[in-house]
């Protein structure tokens, strides 16, 4: 068996999967249940300044379905925690001391100014919690107030919150990074400036998940209205694993330790995420669509695949992606695969014929027989090695992208005649 | 055991609503969607291909997939306005889902015909026409039998403008369809309410207990009208060929197949002991239908082996966890009756031969029984037709042309009363084709008229 112990920024977990500041962090009876399923650490679900609590709205989810499938993306319009400030101090403060083991990260948002971080933090210190997270991500409600993703995307009040929060706390400290911008390197570059011990990310993604057409409003809709609201789910994980990689490349911020959030929903997601980089990894969505007892996969299936892949650790793995992933400039212009279809294995659906026909460059034949069989063949000559036939095919293994050695060498754009700036 | 032991009764009437319920559930709108998401939209479709009135399956399926459910029906109902009636009956096991690519995937096809009733059903239920008649065109057809042939060539006659009138020589229009099919493959008002649906576009006149030859006759309809359709179906029931056929007891399936989709189900009267002669759909649907009445023991013999029984694999699992008993390789010999009231029937074990013919082998058995149904095919009569200038037949059926046209130059026909598959879907299709060839008829002698 593997060891999945996860150290990140400090803080130790028995595994990488955390359950990330949202619903169902907000309270000790949930965490306690998810750490009874066997939840590596959890980030706590973000408190805010002493005083009234924000006031959330009913009917707060939405989701998008696909293929009759739940969930596929998901989104939500709910605030920070709606309790009073020191019910969740004392909850968090008694599971730490009653769950030793789990890592428990507190996630906080309060206004931007020293005192207000200041004194949030002497508070949360108290708990015996493991770290806490600056939520600067959070696109709707809080940011109109200036906090949220109105932090996350300045990334001058990033650098200077973050240098705060370690000038008033012995804490690590996790910011949470926004993706409602166009590059995420700046706000990471100002995280690691501030002196941060890690970044999460990403935060939801501004979103209207639907209109009703019934009622001509967004969902989900509150009494007729409806706001954009934080996207998640498995829809966002290619927009998250784009973002941490770009985190993970970069020069400046190359070892500043990450926390990967985004559509995870099962351990192959983990690893992937593992593979950019990733100390730990966050989950909502998933926890949200089937109850914390999906943790027994994440563990068991990433445990597996460790032993088969011969990793004895989550440092075996990690970033071990990272030096694949290049600009396009550096892809090799030589490289070339051709699809072929196993006429075996093939079902005679079509599919790959008439997208090819219709959307890319008509390199799939399509032949009848008498006996109405129909066979599609690829056309060498014109296949660019595109992967639509491969990836639309619903048979696996029916469709490979098979190389082919056409003796040239690797030339990539910045070699190539073509290029003008050359 | 007394011979003659035939009563109702034998069930509760719980028991045997409980008998005659849905074949299928209808689907739910979740089983609906979560079916359709398994079509995987092919391209050039072998269920399309394989559906005798052409409907685009993938495309139906889909706009049910995106709660496009009217215009699911729609499609569907473009090409065969019978499309509801089909969704419940089609022998799908060997049309569209036969060919469903996910048989070779999933060993489980896309549920094509569950799928169409549901479409189907949506739209009625909503209370949709989609249909409007077209720009008059001053035309009359008449059309012979309500039937699925004639009220499918009926409905696309008025789509194109025409006037139109159906001859029913029984009470009530649908023919096979209200009268043929078993009765838990079309519950309730099923087949009324499609007649009433294809009616409803207007143009129609149905002429209901009107029979051909007897009281009009096919030269006074080419007289009268601009073109006649011919959708007679069977309209004569193949004999046993061996001695007192008419004993007290024997039944011709077909006709007790209608009693029982016309009366009250706790009155049908149905023998203790029953057996089935023959070996295709109709034996079966007997068959089944008398066991569900509370026969208690009920034997289909079939003369050939079951690979040659013209009902497909499906109908003969239903009739098998029915209970029926399928007996093969045996021919009836003898009726043993008491005073004139069926006691048993006495079969000949039969064997085929190298060159595929089949002999009796000499040994026999008996079958006790109250009741014998006779479903070993129906046939075309073709006396009604009237002598003189009457259609050509071949091989007992009136003989067409791709286009459904006979012999005589203004006459069609289609459905059962010409060569093909005897299915609902095919005389649908019939119809339709009909149609279209009659419109293109009429057009071209307009043209030449005024040319």
């Amino acid at each position: 068996m593997a060891d999945l112990t996860c150290n990140i920024a400090g803080i130790t977990s028995p595994n990488p999967f955390w359950l990330a500041s949202a619903p169902p962090t907000d309270k000790r009876y949930n965490v306690e249940r998810a750490f009874e399923a066997g939840w590596g650490g959890v980030v706590w679900k973000t408190l805010g300044e002493d005083g009234p609590p924000v006031v959330n709205v009913s009917s707060r989810y939405g989701s998008v379905d696909y293929n009759g499938q739940r969930m596929m993306g998901f989104n939500n319009i709910e605030l920070i925690t709606d309790r009073p400030l020191q019910i969740n101090l004392d909850e968090i403060t008694a599971v730490k001391k009653a769950w030793p083991d789990r890592a428990l990260v507190v996630s906080l948002m309060v206004p931007c100014n020293e005192q207000a971080w200041k004194d949030i933090l002497k508070k949360v210190e108290q708990t015996g919690c493991d770290g806490v997270e600056l939520n600067f991500g959070c696109p709707h409600g809080m940011s109109e107030r200036g906090m949220g993703a109105a932090v996350g995307q300045v990334p001058e009040y990033i650098q200077e919150v973050t240098e705060w929060c370690k000038m008033h706390s012995s804490l690590p400290v996790f910011v949470k990074l926004t993706p409602n911008i166009t590059d995420i390197r700046p706000p990471a570059r100002a995280a690691f400036d501030g002196g941060a011990d890690a970044v999460s990310l990403i935060n939801t993604i501004n979103s209207i998940v639907s209109v009703d057409l019934d009622i001509m409003a967004p969902t989900p809709t509150v009494a007729g209205k409806g706001v954009h609201g934080g996207y998640c789910g498995p829809a966002v994980k290619p927009i998250a694993l784009s973002m941490v990689s770009e985190i993970a490349r970069d020069p400046h911020t190359r070892n500043l330790p990450i926390s990967g959030i985004g559509g995870i929903s099962n351990w192959r997601d983990a690893a992937e995420y593992i593979s950019l980089g990733c100390g730990s990894v966050q989950v909502c969505t998933a926890a949200m669509r089937y109850g914390f007892r999906i943790i027994d996969d994440l563990v068991d299936g990433l445990n597996n695949w460790m032993d088969d892949k011969g990793y004895s650790s989550l440092d075996d793995f990690r970033g071990a992606a990272i030096p694949n992933v290049t600009d396009w400039q550096y892809l090799d212009l030589n490289y070339k695969t051709i699809a072929a279809i196993d006429q075996d294995k093939c079902i005679e659906c079509g599919l790959c014929h008439i997208v090819c026909e219709d959307t890319s460059h008509q390199a799939i034949s399509a032949t009848k027989d008498e006996n109405g069989k129909r066979t599609y063949t690829v056309i060498d000559e014109e296949c660019v090695g595109c992967n639509l036939c491969y990836l639309v095919c619903p048979v696996p293994k029916c469709i490979a992208m098979n190389e082919v050695d056409n003796g040239l060498p690797y030339q990539n754009w910045t070699e190539h005649p073509n290029n003008p700036a050359r | 055991m007394k011979p003659g032991d035939i009563r109702s009764g034998r069930l509760s009437s719980d028991e045997i609503s409980h008998n005659f319920s849905d074949l299928h559930a209808p689907l739910t709108e979740l089983q609906a969607i979560q079916e359709s998401a398994r079509c995987l939209f092919c391209h050039d479709a072998p269920c399309t291909e394989a559906c005798p009135t052409d409907i685009d399956v993938p495309g139906f399926i889909r706009k049910i997939a995106s709660g496009n459910v009217n215009g699911a029906a729609k499609s569907i109902l473009d090409e065969n306005i019978m499309g509801n009636t089909c969704g419940n009956v089609c022998p799908v096991e060997e049309l569209c889902e036969q060919v469903c690519v996910k048989n070779t995937s999933e060993e489980k096809p896309v549920v094509i015909g569950q799928l169409q009733r549901y479409a189907t059903d949506f739209l009625f239920d909503c209370g949709i026409q989609p249909f409007e008649r077209g720009p008059e065109t001053g035309k009359n057809i008449a059309v012979v039998g309500a039937g699925p042939a004639g009220l499918s060539c009926a409905h696309r006659l008025s789509m194109l403008g025409h006037n139109v009138t159906i001859f029913e020589s029984r009470n009530e229009p649908g023919g096979l369809n209200e009268y043929g099919l078993a009765a838990y493959k079309m519950l309730d008002d099923r087949a009324a309410r499609e007649v009433a649906f294809i009616l409803d576009i207007g143009g129609i006149n149905v002429e209901t207990g009107q029979s051909l030859g007897t009281d009009f006759d096919l030269n006074e309809l080419r007289n009268k009208y601009d073109a006649v359709f011919i959708g007679l179906g069977h309209n004569a029931v193949n004999a046993l060929g061996i001695d007192n056929e008419n004993t007290e007891g024997v039944h011709n399936a077909v006709d007790f197949i209608e009693r029982i989709r016309q009366e009250n189900l706790s009155t049908v009267a149905v023998g203790r002991n029953v057996v089935v002669i023959g070996g295709g759909n109709t034996a079966i649907d007997i068959a089944v239908q008398v066991k569900k009445l509370g026969a208690e023991t009920v034997t289909l013999v079939y003369r050939r082996g079951v690979e040659q029984m013209a009902a497909t694999e499906f109908e003969q699992e239903i009739a098998q966890t029915n209970g029926v008993l399928i007996r093969t390789q045996a021919r009836p010999l003898r009726i043993h009756s008491t005073d004139n009231q069926l006691r048993a029937v006495e079969f000949e074990y039969t064997e085929i031969g190298a060159n595929g013919q089949m002999s009796g082998t000499g040994e026999t058995f008996e079958l006790p029984a109250d009741q014998l149904f006779k479903a070993i095919g129906q046939s075309l009569d073709p006396s009604p037709l009237g002598g003189g200038d009457v259609p050509e037949l071949a091989g007992g059926r009136i003989s067409v042309d791709p286009n459904q046209r006979t012999s005589l130059p203004d006459v069609w026909a289609g459905g059962d009363c010409t060569a093909g598959n005897d299915l609902t879907v095919v005389a649908v299709q019939d119809g339709k084709n009909a149609a279209r060839s009659i419109n293109e008829h009429l057009s071209n002698n307009e043209y030449l008229n005024h040319g």
